[in-house]
């Protein structure tokens, strides 16, 4: 399937990523390649196959609902690029 | 015997309880090659202090009797596994300086049986990738080079480095990732064991996250018996990781030399591809042949669906990787660009300095398949796939106990050979990708050389839980293969 430019700069916007705009031809050209390679999965019947989540069959395992970690703002804060007073630093969100 | 770095780990072990070397001795023959072998790219960041000080403690206990099973080995590590205050990278400029506050669980492992940390291995970035091209920091050279041509080779990937630095004697061993072929592949390329054990196997709590339905971590090795004292180390059930296998980790070590007469080896035929090569080939029909003398009964079996795999990969581990790599957003860790912007700018130029080319060919495809109107056209037909696949594997495994196919549909290419055309590149993982869709056990062992003295390797396929019998049936092969080249040092 051939995607455009367009389709791109939606699809870069929704994963929150910049692709320059004399970039977009040329990643959709690559994109299209790998989505048309992708679609000859066309081909298989998969009429009332289960779609397979996991590679493992298990349930979700539960535990005990109690702190077994944290307390440590040093720890969490410690690879934060802007950091104040205990805090994350972070550009405004609410206008 | 003398402190080495070309001796097996076992031997290591060995070595070290009979007290013929010091683990401090070991270390510093370890860091010397290390230094120099910096041509190979193959660490990001060497540990030589960590190195001597985990070698001391080794050393203590060994003198007062309370040696644990790795005591004393030195090893490699992929940078992906976060090392609790050591820097991890996962090869990514968006991580360039992170230090994690934790160990990954795998690693505490290795730790906990007394191994020594030599560094920080280069992969490609986020284990996306065939050749540790990808990388941020660089690729890595394989230490092969061809007979005819002194031309830079791709140790494979994702787990280049890995590879890289067990071929060329750097480390007695190495951890790495598999998510479709990323330990199998540069095992095959570097005349390496390299082993994914069974979906679950070992914790991926502590690993940064490519394909979380996907992602295995698995030893680099020189022989099967070394890897399968790796794979003990680092197994085991974790709470922390939901999908990990609640099951007794086996001591892999006591299944290597386990006879193999009786045991039933599919041939599956959709493996034979166009254009492969004739040395392919002829080794797959050679190790048909090796297994039937040791006594294997072969059968041939069909799996419908293989050629659907690589596909249904490239839908289902892109789309995971853009979740898994929505948390890179400059806020809380790694990379923040463009401080003063607006906040969605932020995130955007974030992300487009900090992810490299291939991440984001992968994220966006990743996004495009999962969005609104393609979901299930895409990545809901991927899951259907997957299902098929799963099934044939479970069908040939009524009739045979595990299955031998090549690893890789050539051996190392140039560096710079495959990078223009991202689906060329992708058909490196043309015999492995199908084993991790499955969640199967899967080993690639070094079985011969190329007309231009390049490694070999063949895969064996197993049932789920099953490493065990891959260990047994990858010694018989290891020993009928007699594989005893080395890359000739050029570095």
């Amino acid at each position: 399937m051939a995607i455009d430019a367009a389709t791109v700069k939606k699809v870069a916007g929704l994963a929150r990523l910049r692709v320059a705009d004399d970039r977009l031809a040329a990643m959709a050209d690559e994109l299209s390649t790998i989505l048309t390679w992708i679609e000859q999965l066309n081909e298989v019947d998969t009429e009332g196959v289960e779609p397979m989540t996991s590679a493992v069959e298990a349930k979700l395992p539960r535990r005990e609902d109690v702190v077994t970690d944290g307390g440590d703002a040093e720890r969490v804060l410690s690879n934060a690029p802007k950091r104040d007073k205990g805090f994350f630093v972070v550009p405004k969100v609410v206008e | 015997m003398a402190a080495s770095t070309s001796l097996t780990l076992k031997a290591a072990i060995e070595g070290l309880r009979a007290r013929a070397f010091s683990a401090e001795e070991l270390a510093r023959a370890h860091i010397a090659a290390i230094e120099q072998a910096r041509a190979l790219n193959a660490f990001i960041l060497e540990t030589p202090e960590k190195a001597l000080a985990d070698a001391r403690a080794a050393d203590a206990r060994i003198a007062r009797g309370d040696a644990r099973p790795l005591e004393g080995v030195p090893l490699g590590i992929k940078d992906l596994f976060c090392t609790e205050g050591v820097r991890t990278t996962a090869g990514s400029n968006i991580l360039n300086n992170f230090k994690p506050t934790y160990e990954s669980t795998v690693t505490s492992h290795l730790w906990r049986d007394g191994a020594v940390m030599l560094g920080k291995l280069n992969l490609d970035e986020f284990a996306m990738g065939s050749s540790n091209e990808t990388s941020a920091l660089g690729p890595v050279v394989n230490p092969w080079r061809s007979r005819s041509s002194n031309q830079p080779l791709t140790p494979g990937g994702s787990s280049g480095g890995s590879a890289a630095a067990v071929a060329a004697e750097l480390c007695l061993g190495a951890t790495a990732t598999d998510t479709g072929g990323s330990i199998r592949q540069p095992a095959a390329f570097t005349g390496t064991v390299g082993v994914k054990p069974t979906y679950g196997r070992c914790s991926r709590w502590g690993i940064v996250a490519f394909a979380s339905s996907l992602d295995q971590a698995g030893p680099i090795a020189r022989s099967v018996e070394d890897a399968a004292i790796l794979l003990t180390s680092m197994a085991g059930h974790d709470p922390k990781d939901s999908t990990s296998l609640d099951v007794e980790t086996p001591d892999f070590a006591s299944f290597v030399g386990r006879p193999v007469k009786g045991l039933r080896i599919g041939v599956p035929k959709e493996y034979r591809v166009d254009g492969m090569p004739a040395e392919i080939e002829a080794l797959w029909a050679a190790g048909i042949e090796w297994l039937k003398d040791a006594g294997c009964e072969i059968i041939d079996v069909s799996l419908p669906h293989t050629r659907f795999a690589l596909p249904a990969y490239y839908i289902i581990a892109p789309a995971e990787a853009s979740s898994n790599l929505a948390r890179y957003d400059g806020m809380r860790y790694g990379l923040r660009v463009d401080e003063a912007a607006p906040l969605r700018d932020v995130y955007e130029a974030t992300r487009a300095e900090g992810f490299g080319t291939e991440v984001q060919r992968r994220i966006l495809i990743g996004t495009y398949v999962l969005s609104h109107g393609y979901y299930d056209a895409y990545y809901l037909k991927a899951q259907r796939v997957r299902r098929r696949i799963a099934d044939d594997f479970a069908s040939a495994f009524d009739r045979v106990d595990a299955l031998l196919t090549p690893t890789a549909p050539s051996a190392a290419f140039g560096l710079g050979d495959r990078t223009s055309d991202p689906v060329a590149m992708y058909l490196n993982d043309i015999f492995t990708v199908t084993v991790n869709l499955a969640g199967l056990p899967g080993m690639s062992i070094p079985a011969g050389l190329d007309a231009h003295g390049l490694p070999l390797g063949l895969q064996l396929i197993g049932r789920p839980r099953d490493e065990g019998r891959l260990f047994s049936l990858g010694h018989a092969l290891e020993q009928a293969a007699a594989f005893t080249a080395k890359p000739e040092r050029w570095w």
